[in-house]
């Protein structure tokens, strides 16, 4: 197909636009699409930025009536540090800075399940130097999962061994926080 | 400049030092971690003053980290950079468009073999990313942590233990993740397969996506399979899953590979010759068939049935022939048509080089 702008190259950019809700054909080719001004995929960072304001936006839009009444109070949840508001966070998809995480709390549950398929919580690397007990946090609540299952199993000598582990571990926080 | 002089330059050395583990089928592999300074704003919300601290903060303790086996970080600054320069690198992919074109005070740390490229004040403080031969994801991760832990130690990153390392955009948070594998699948796409392959990796919270990134189009049968989670997971689990799904994907490209050659290896080789011949021959080349014809080529090779030619031909071609690298040969602006004439002549070139080499 040719272009339908310059008429000579080859059409490779074919998409239906809706102008005043009217249904348009477009068939053009990269520089026409170019010159017009036409988002070309690939060519800037539109699609996951578009798509995730639309699911941010989801609770605003689809907004059933408990949560519009609640949202008619006019306390707009804001960021304290960095001065960002949910709204424009829904709007961009982007949090404006680390504490904005803390700031939106309370909405981020549902938002993090739809983007990272149920997942709301990190269970990956913690850093070192500033991580803290977290590691070692994560290995206890390991172990306590152990334990439960060998007391369930009757396995007292294993759950034992456990507990002594445990111990040991939350001694350690403990020591590290003393010193520090 | 000669083009053995000019390709010399433009291509990364990490790519020439011969081929990776299953480099019939994978070309490259890249481990991108995004990471955030704790005390300041993230870039798209920063003022160009905490901006330009960002920058000479984290470029001044990053840059003794050992980054790989010779020498120390380069810092390029966006600022310092024409147009056309910015669009090299991001055609190299050593940058994304993001920072060439959006970021403020923006500037990425390159290690000699441009292997790591550490940018600052992209989308987020900091994005390390480092590149690999071939399909080596545990070795990307491993030295990704490595990386990382050096970086930990001589700047503060945002961290929470609920979610994570903290990112500007909440499709990263988590582990601040993102491995790929760039690979070339012609077998599955003549035949067919990959349209039925593709929704089931999209299950598996993976994402397909073409050689330049986030809705860029396939080129060439190359294609970039990454996960899309980065929270929930470990990084090491995220890894483990993604390799299940490439070995898969390698295996089937191999063996569809195969069927063809059993069922109809002349039309193959008249494809592939074909192919060879245009892009010997041709003076002028859109980049569309120029990448298509270089799939082909690279193909004809990994079937055994062109020789003398390097592998690396295709990874090499594709990267030069896009727009600005052929103005950067060119040594000023070409217009579409310009470049397709400069396109095929570069090819016709470079395959010209080959051919010497072999003598």
């Amino acid at each position: 197909m040719i272009c339908q702008e310059c008429q000579t190259r080859q059409a490779t950019l074919h998409f239906t636009k809706i102008i005043n809700g009217k249904k348009a054909e477009m068939h053009l080719c990269d520089e026409c699409a170019r010159d017009k001004g036409e988002q070309i995929p690939g060519s800037n960072s539109y699609s996951i930025h578009e798509l995730l304001s639309g699911l941010l936006n989801v609770d605003q839009i689809s907004g059933n009536n408990e949560f519009k009444t609640s949202r008619a109070e006019p306390e707009p949840l804001v960021c304290d540090q960095c001065g960002l508001t949910y709204e424009r966070f829904a709007k961009v998809g982007r949090f404006g800075c680390a504490h904005c995480y803390k700031a939106f709390d309370a909405k981020l549950d549902p938002i993090l399940n739809r983007v990272h398929s149920g997942n709301d919580r990190h269970a990956g690397k913690v850093p070192k130097r500033t991580g803290g007990t977290m590691q070692v946090q994560r290995e206890i609540e390991k172990l306590r999962e152990s334990l439960r299952t060998s007391i369930e199993q009757e396995e007292f000598e294993e759950a034992a061994r456990l507990r002594d582990q445990i111990r040991e571990l939350e001694g350690k926080i403990q020591n590290g926080e003393e010193e520090a | 400049m000669s083009l053995q002089r000019f390709i010399s330059q433009a291509i990364s050395p990490w790519m020439k030092s011969g081929p990776g583990p299953d480099s019939d089928i994978v070309l490259s592999t890249r481990i991108r971690l995004a990471r955030n300074l704790k005390n300041y704003p993230f870039p798209i919300f920063a003022s160009s003053d905490v901006s330009e601290q960002v920058l000479r903060h984290v470029s001044e303790e990053l840059s003794t980290i050992p980054a790989g086996a010779d020498g120390a970080l380069e810092l390029l600054k966006m600022d310092d950079f024409s147009f056309n320069e910015k669009r090299v690198l991001v055609e190299k992919h050593l940058i994304s468009p993001h920072l060439a074109e959006h970021s403020r005070h923006g500037a990425v740390m390159l290690s000699p073999d441009e292997s790591v490229s550490i940018m600052l004040n992209e989308e987020d403080h900091i994005r390390m990313q480092s590149l690999f031969r071939g399909f080596q994801l545990d070795e990307g991760l491993d030295f990704s942590n490595k990386l990382d832990d050096c970086a930990e130690e001589k700047v503060t990153y945002a961290f929470d233990e609920k979610r994570g390392y903290l990112t500007s955009c909440p499709t990263n948070v988590g582990t601040g993740m993102r491995a790929s594998v760039m690979m070339h699948l012609p077998a599955l796409v003549m035949t067919q397969q990959l349209n039925r392959i593709l929704p089931a990796i999209n299950q598996l919270g993976l994402v397909v996506r073409g050689i330049y990134g986030e809705g860029s189009e396939a080129q060439g049968n190359l294609f970039q399979i990454s996960n899309q989670m980065t929270l929930g997971k470990s990084e090491e689990d995220i890894v483990e899953d993604l390799k299940g799904v490439v070995t898969q994907v390698i295996q089937q490209e191999r063996s569809a590979r195969g069927t063809l050659m059993r069922s109809s290896r002349i039309q193959m080789e008249d494809k592939v010759f074909r192919s060879y011949g245009l892009l010997k021959n041709s003076r002028v080349m859109e980049s569309k068939e120029a990448t298509k014809r270089l799939s082909d080529v690279r193909l004809g090779i990994d079937l055994d049935l062109i020789h003398g030619i390097s592998g690396n031909i295709l990874n090499e071609l594709m990267i030069l022939t896009q727009p600005a690298f052929l103005q950067q040969y060119a040594g000023k602006e070409l217009s579409a048509d310009e470049r397709d004439v400069r396109r095929a002549a570069l090819i016709r070139e470079r395959m010209e080089l080959e051919k010497e080499n072999e003598e």
